[in-house]
């Protein structure tokens, strides 16, 4: 059974007389512990269709079922717990805290855990450590380059070891050598076992996955 | 960590937005603090006073009479069937329910006479409590103490050309003038005061009374019943109370009350909106901040609860510090404000509990709609990039 199952999903935006479509019935299927890359120009409807899987972005129709849960069914707050408990976010500008150390920034995703501070500490400290930044786990976000920023970014989003790891454009604001680690990096974390999505319109990260999906004007090629 | 450490850390780390923040709402506290504080000082100050020095009760015989008098000037009057005051009798205002508001009892004998070709009203005192009930006389010379010593009001011993260590002659008796009072813009000015035993047997009224001065310590006490309590106890007296020019000042101390609670509303009102204003500017400021909270999976509660979390720190301490400077300034305020130099400050809990809590109250009120706000941010559109 597929980790991720995307039937027929639509996404519209209404902007004045004008109706847009992000998305014009796509249909994925994820198997767990796959490495996907979905690709495509600016304004194809990429970074819409991860918005749609991560639970943050209500399709117009179609269904998004992931781990046997119907995401946009599920009542009130609890797509936020969905969210916190199964799903891990890297995002294109790392959008880290600023006002937090890379190790509380890591422990951001267990602040609304019921868990000891101690035990937190230790995740995040672990976490940190996989991404190999063990030894600046106080250095605030503007004492960290671009690379150990997205590095602080991906052990936030698998602090909480998240059946998926959703990442938008992750090498989007960084030098080709960076790139190549933050990439290394993802497929160091897939060979683990962690089932990755990845966003991108760069071709050369689609050889660090196992399966790539092009997008263009919000339908599959 | 826990979602308080998130707040404590913003606060930490911006220093700048979160003193803005506290002093905004620190100087509404502070004013509140400042005003309610000087008022109830004065209010204090000016009770005690009225305590202190001057009559409020005033006991005279029970007569028939009118007076006839017209703007300060006496056209005599016109009395029968008048009654005496038997000096015993004062002793039974010590017996009233409330005598413990009884500061002192000042009774006076009044007569008529005429000194070295002038007339004049000798008033007999019994001195101690006379000087203890009018604070305000200054004695140029020494205060009575033996029995043929006398005080002059500044006229008198003006009209009657003497000073302070001078002998007159009364009724063929002679008196020493120990004193000569400083100008008191009252009736004192033309008297002159001897001890009352004396004046009462050069007038032949021993054991009798014209009036008698009562000063009741009337912080709260019910002078009106207190009235009610001597007369019942001397029925032959006519037992009243002299509130108007206390009452005045409290009048316009109350007027002053009312302008100061206004002032600090306003003051409240500008210190809410600026909590208001820098909280919803500091969550339009942290929008992708937001974004990212909604994103990771923290509930909209979650959202709340930091940005009212970060709202009450900063009131807490703006309503702490806003009342140590609000004491403050009233402290240095007092001296000029207050009529006495020795007014003292009312340290009052209830102000001190009231203003940090009215601190946490508006600083939670206004913060209510940006938490609302940021809580209703949609992640999507908080992120833009994704």
């Amino acid at each position: 059974m597929a980790l991720i199952e995307i039937k027929n999903v639509k996404k519209q935006y209404t902007s004045g007389d004008d109706v847009v479509e992000a998305l014009r019935g796509v249909d994925i299927s994820i198997d767990a512990g796959e490495f996907i890359t979905i690709m495509g120009q600016s304004g194809s409807g990429k970074s819409t269709l991860l918005s749609v899987m991560g639970g943050m972005n209500h399709p117009t129709s179609g269904e998004v079922e992931m781990a046997g849960v119907q995401l946009y069914h599920l009542p009130g707050e609890k797509l936020a717990d969905f969210r916190a408990q199964n799903l891990g976010f890297v995002f294109q500008s790392f959008h880290l805290i600023s006002y937090l150390t890379a190790l509380e920034n890591v422990m951001l995703p267990l602040a609304i855990v019921k868990m000891g501070t101690p035990a937190k500490r230790s995740a995040a400290r672990q976490a940190l450590e996989r991404v190999g930044l063990g030894g600046k786990l106080d250095r605030l976000p503007n004492q960290l380059s671009g690379g150990e920023q997205e590095r602080v970014a991906i052990a936030r989003a698998i602090v909480n070891n998240p059946h998926i790891l959703l990442a938008d454009e992750p090498t989007g604001n960084l030098d080709s050598k960076t790139s190549e680690e933050v990439m290394t990096l993802f497929r160091e974390l897939n060979d683990a076992g962690q089932t990755v999505v990845m966003v991108t319109h760069n071709p050369e990260n689609g050889s660090y996955s196992d399966r790539t999906i092009s997008l263009k004007d919000g339908i599959i090629l | 960590m826990k979602l308080h450490t998130i707040s404590i850390n913003n606060l930490k780390r911006r220093k700048a937005k979160m003193a803005f923040l506290t002093i905004g709402l620190m100087v509404g506290i502070a004013t509140i603090v400042t005003l309610v504080t000087l008022t109830r000082s004065m209010s204090n100050d000016i009770e005690r006073k009225m305590d202190e020095f001057g009559a409020n009760i005033l006991v005279t015989p029970q007569h028939n009479g009118l007076a006839m008098n017209y703007g300060g000037i006496s056209l005599g009057g016109v009395t029968f069937d008048q009654r005496e005051i038997r000096e015993e009798d004062l002793a039974k205002i010590k017996t009233i329910t409330n005598h413990k508001n009884i500061s002192a009892v000042s009774p006076k004998v009044l007569g008529g006479i005429k000194i070295n070709g002038h007339d004049v009203l000798l008033v007999g005192v019994n001195f101690e409590s006379e000087l203890k009930m009018k604070q305000w006389w200054k004695v140029f010379g020494n205060e009575p103490k033996a029995e043929h010593d006398i005080l002059l009001g500044s006229d008198a011993s003006r009209v009657l050309n003497v000073s302070p260590g001078e002998s007159l002659n009364i009724m063929g008796e002679t008196f020493k003038v120990s004193g000569v009072l400083d100008q008191t813009g009252s009736q004192d000015d033309a008297l002159v005061f001897a001890s009352l035993s004396k004046v009462q047997k050069l007038l032949g009224k021993e054991g009798k009374i014209s009036m008698a001065e009562v000063a009741a310590l009337c912080s709260g006490c019910p002078i009106g019943d207190m009235v009610t309590q001597i007369a019942e106890k001397i029925p032959d007296a006519k037992v009243s109370a002299i509130q108007q020019v206390v009452e005045g000042r409290l009048k316009a101390l109350d007027q002053f009350k009312r302008f100061s609670y206004a002032m600090a509303g306003v003051v409240v009102f500008i210190g809410s909106l600026i909590v208001f204003v820098t909280m919803m500017g500091s969550v339009n400021e942290r929008t992708t901040e937001i974004g990212v909270f909604r994103a990771i999976g923290f509930r909209k509660s979650h959202i709340m609860r930091i940005i009212l979390f970060e709202a009450a720190i900063v009131s807490l301490l703006a309503g702490i510090l806003g009342y140590a400077a609000g004491m403050g300034g009233a402290k240095l305020a007092l001296p000029f404000m207050a009529e006495s130099r020795d007014a003292h400050l009312v340290w009052d809990t209830t102000v001190a509990f009231g203003s940090i809590g009215l601190a946490l109250t508006l600083g939670l009120l206004a913060s209510l709609y940006p938490a609302l706000h940021a809580s209703r941010m949609d992640p999507t559109e908080a992120l833009r990039a994704l």
